[in-house]
């Protein structure tokens, strides 16, 4: 028989204004077992946890039950106070009174009554629970970051710094990601190649870091400190180890007509390519769905030039396995495709540019050397609209967008803006926002330096309607604080379109079993508290794959990531979850069932001898769970036919208890 | 709730990585559902047992609900599948015990679907209460 200890939780107002957490510790009090019923205000403040410490003590406790927020949030708390007083940390139970009582209900009647039936129920599995011992696993010294863009490359350079070996796996031919095609960055102007290409190479020459540049991840098996992932290396048809990245080839293919996605399709590249000058690894690759070679085998051109005979046509896909302890998902975002918003023009008339794209056209390295030139005719433009929240902060009804804040627009409007004044001081700039956002270090005063000094047109309301009209731009707006309809005749249009995780985020997310929510974004562990790890253990978050961010703030989360994979790393072994499953080989009848559900090949079989009848021995097979590698899902305890499997924290009896109790 | 001078039973039962998370979300965000519902917190949604909802039912429970990550996005890859098929044959034999079909669900709720939380059992419960009580199953020796 249990003698339990009730604790409920004021939760300063939270649970006490919507729950009478007296009454509910008065009724909890005469419940079966129940030795120690009380209320407090903060349970998870020390004194809090002396007093459950001083209760287990003074009452011989051998089960708790907390009133409380919900057990992902204290849970943890609770039992390591428990263990601290000699009481086995898997002998408490939370009831949720906070999340799903008192938040949800307004009438104090019934929440009272429901949070005693809560309660009872948790009194009715600690009843039931067992004291659990987790075992110990090995770690694998080694990290994967999935993206190779400032995030990935911050986290890698970081767990490298503290001796760790870390794998970055980029699916483009090269590292550097978003940041290597802008421009500039705010608030500070400094150009981006200078910041980010010195990070790149770093991580290059760093003897920790290993590159797969134009990799995929293919699969990932295992769990926190033992995970297992196949690495698609994809053909490049040029010899990594022999290619110098001298360029010839990519000079002298005669396959000129490639739309070039460095430069957002704006200028064209050859067949055979590097993306950038100073693309990490500085290696050419070829695109097999242009190369007239690997199309129709007759050309070759690349091959005869090559000096060091690096090309190798018949290269094939490779898929390789290597072993991690922790995996990073720094897996980027990339603008929407702004032709969904038809009404702005864009795909139709060739002057309405996006953000990115204008980042090109006003980079040195870009399709027009840095000169603001406007694609239709290569004239400099005099008058330039930016449009605002394009996708962005959009109602539920219109599915063309996002519901949230891309966060970045509003800053690299403002910098375009004042760029573009700077620069070519003749040009009219307006700017159509429905706010302006610019919390963050020194970037409000430089917001108002665009308008201030640069003297920006800073427009409140939105445009209506993009047309060609002429050679110029017919932008239909409102001005929301004059109340009138504007029409201003522009030379180029700029979007700021929203922007959206990566289309490869969801399947790598379902491959690491991490949650996302609805716009595929990876949740974090908890929103405040733990913002840069995944609910599943080992997985962590590093840039915009979390949420949309800045460069400093994707920057300050890739080290925060790669502190938390270091934390993972230092540990020779981890302690597993001890809520496994677990087989009573009195009842199995080696059915096979339970192996043939676990998706972690935990469960095996083998001949036991058993005592029979009249002294004979008899040899039966029967199930056996490995501990080290059973995850606790209890698929297998539903399959089994005899009722042997069962798992520990959650048995059959507990939730029967539980059903009980609820249902009484 | 009370309907027609009766408060409808019902238990939720809910995977700890999605629907619970869920729940508390609803929580957080302070979108309401009727405090029938209560939550009972499963690792998988694989974890039900059949005989957890016949057991659910037998005590005098109106409704039973499962909620789980949505397929593809399960945290041990596979478990939702089983409880898709697993639930599919179940329910159609309470369908046939007279358990009306109306009265079980099965329902994909993700860490961040709080909305969706507070809303499934709204409606789940406002089906349910249109039923009535649930008499079919009920165990009369465990009522005291």
């Amino acid at each position: 028989m249990q003698r339990i200890g009730v604790f409920i939780c004021h939760c300063g107002t939270n649970i006490a204004g919507t729950v009478d957490v007296k009454a509910v510790a008065e009724a909890l009090s005469h419940e079966q077992g129940v030795v120690f019923s009380t209320d407090y205000q903060y349970m998870c403040s020390e004194s809090g946890q002396q007093l459950m410490r001083e209760a287990i003590r003074e009452h011989k406790l051998t089960g708790i039950v907390v009133g409380s927020c919900s057990p992902r949030m204290h849970e943890a708390t609770f039992r390591k106070a428990a263990a601290a007083e000699g009481l086995n940390s898997y002998m408490v139970e939370i009831a949720n009174l906070r999340e799903h009582v008192s938040w949800i209900h307004k009438d104090m009647k019934e929440a009272t009554e429901k949070a005693i039936i809560l309660g009872r129920a948790a009194i009715a599995k600690v009843h039931l629970n067992a004291p659990l011992q987790a075992g110990e696993s090995p770690v694998t010294k080694r990290a994967l970051v999935i993206g190779g863009g400032i995030a990935g490359i911050q986290t890698a350079l970081d767990i490298a710094e503290a001796g760790f070996e870390v794998d970055i796996v980029e699916k483009s031919p090269t590292i550097g990601g978003k940041m290597a095609q802008l421009d500039k960055t705010f608030p500070t102007l400094d150009c981006a190649a200078c910041i980010l290409t010195p990070k790149m190479v770093d991580a290059a020459q760093n003897e920790k870091i290993t590159i797969y540049a134009y990799s995929e991840i293919e699969a990932v098996k295992g769990y926190v400190g033992n995970f297992k992932a196949q690495i698609r290396r994809k053909a490049r048809y040029v010899d990594e180890t022999k290619c110098t990245g001298c360029g010839l080839c990519t000079e002298k293919c005669p396959q000129k007509k490639v739309p070039n996605e460095f430069n957002m399709g704006m200028d064209t590249r050859r067949a055979i390519y590097i993306p950038f000058a100073q693309a990490v690894p500085k290696v050419a690759t070829i695109d097999a769905t242009y190369c007239t070679m690997l199309k129709t085998g007759k050309c070759g051109v690349c091959s005869k030039i090559c000096g060091t005979g690096a090309i190798d046509y018949t290269q094939k896909d490779e898929i390789i396995e290597r072993e991690y302890g922790a995996i990073v998902a720094a897996t980027g975002f990339n603008p929407i495709d702004a032709k969904v918003y038809g009404e702005y023009g864009y795909g139709t008339c060739p002057d309405v540019v996006t953000s990115l794209e204008l980042e090109r056209l006003m980079n040195a390295a870009g399709p027009t050397n840095g000169t603001l030139l406007r694609p239709s005719d290569k004239a400099h433009p005099h008058k330039i609209v930016f449009v605002q929240c394009v996708g962005s902060r959009c109602t539920e009804t219109d599915e063309r967008g996002k519901p949230y804040c891309s966060k970045i627009c509003c800053m690299y409007t403002a910098k375009h803006a004042m760029l573009i004044r700077e620069k070519y001081p003749d040009t009219e700039v307006y700017v159509f926002y429905i706010d302006v956002r610019t919390p963050g270090k020194n970037f409000d005063e430089f917001y108002r330096r665009a308008v201030e000094q640069y003297g920006v047109h800073y427009i409140k309301g939105m445009v209506g309607k993009v047309t060609q009209n002429g050679t110029q731009l017919r932008v239909q707006a409102s001005d929301l604080l004059a109340g009138e309809q504007l029409h201003i005749d522009a030379d180029l249009v700029v979007l700021a379109t929203a922007i959206e995780p990566d289309k490869t985020a969801r399947s790598i997310g379902t491959m690491l079993t991490a949650s996302m929510d609805t716009n595929d974004f990876f949740t974090e562990a908890h929103p405040k508290l733990r913002p840069v790890e995944s609910p599943t253990a080992g997985i962590f978050l590093s840039g915009v794959c979390q949420g949309p961010k800045d460069i400093p703030e994707t920057v300050s989360q890739a080290s925060a990531c790669a502190a938390k994979v270091i934390g993972v790393l230092a540990k020779d072994k981890l302690t597993c979850n001890p809520c496994v499953a677990s087989s009573d080989e009195m009842l199995c009848n080696g059915c096979s069932s339970c192996e043939k559900v676990c998706p972690y090949g935990a469960i095996t079989y083998s001949d036991k001898e058993f005592r029979g009848p009249n002294r004979t021995t008899l040899i039966r097979r029967v199930a056996s769970v490995n501990p080290a590698v059973c995850q606790g899902c209890g698929a297998c305890t539903v399959a089994c036919p005899s009722g042997a499997m069962d798992l520990k924290g959650f048995t059959n009896k507990q939730i029967m208890a539980e059903v009980d109790a609820i249902c009484k | 709730m009370q309907v027609n001078g009766y408060t409808p039973k019902i238990v939720a039962f809910c995977c700890n990585w999605c629907s619970y998370a869920g729940a508390d979300g609803a929580g957080s965000a302070r979108l309401s559902y009727p405090e029938n519902v209560k939550i009972i917190r499963v690792p998988c949604s694989c974890r039900v047992n059949p005989m957890f909802i016949l057991r659910a039912f037998q005590r005098g429970a109106d409704g039973v609900i499962i909620a789980g990550c949505h397929p593809g996005d399960c945290h041990y890859t596979s478990g939702n599948y089983f409880t898709r098929r697993r639930m599919a044959l179940l329910f159609s034999m309470l369908d046939y015990l007279g358990i009306e079909r109306e009265r079980t669900r099965v329902e994909w709720i993700s860490a961040a679907e709080g909305a969706k939380f507070s809303k499934t059992m709204n409606e789940f419960c406002d089906t349910v209460a249109a039923l009535g009580e649930n008499k079919r199953l009920e165990d009369l020796r465990c009522k005291q």
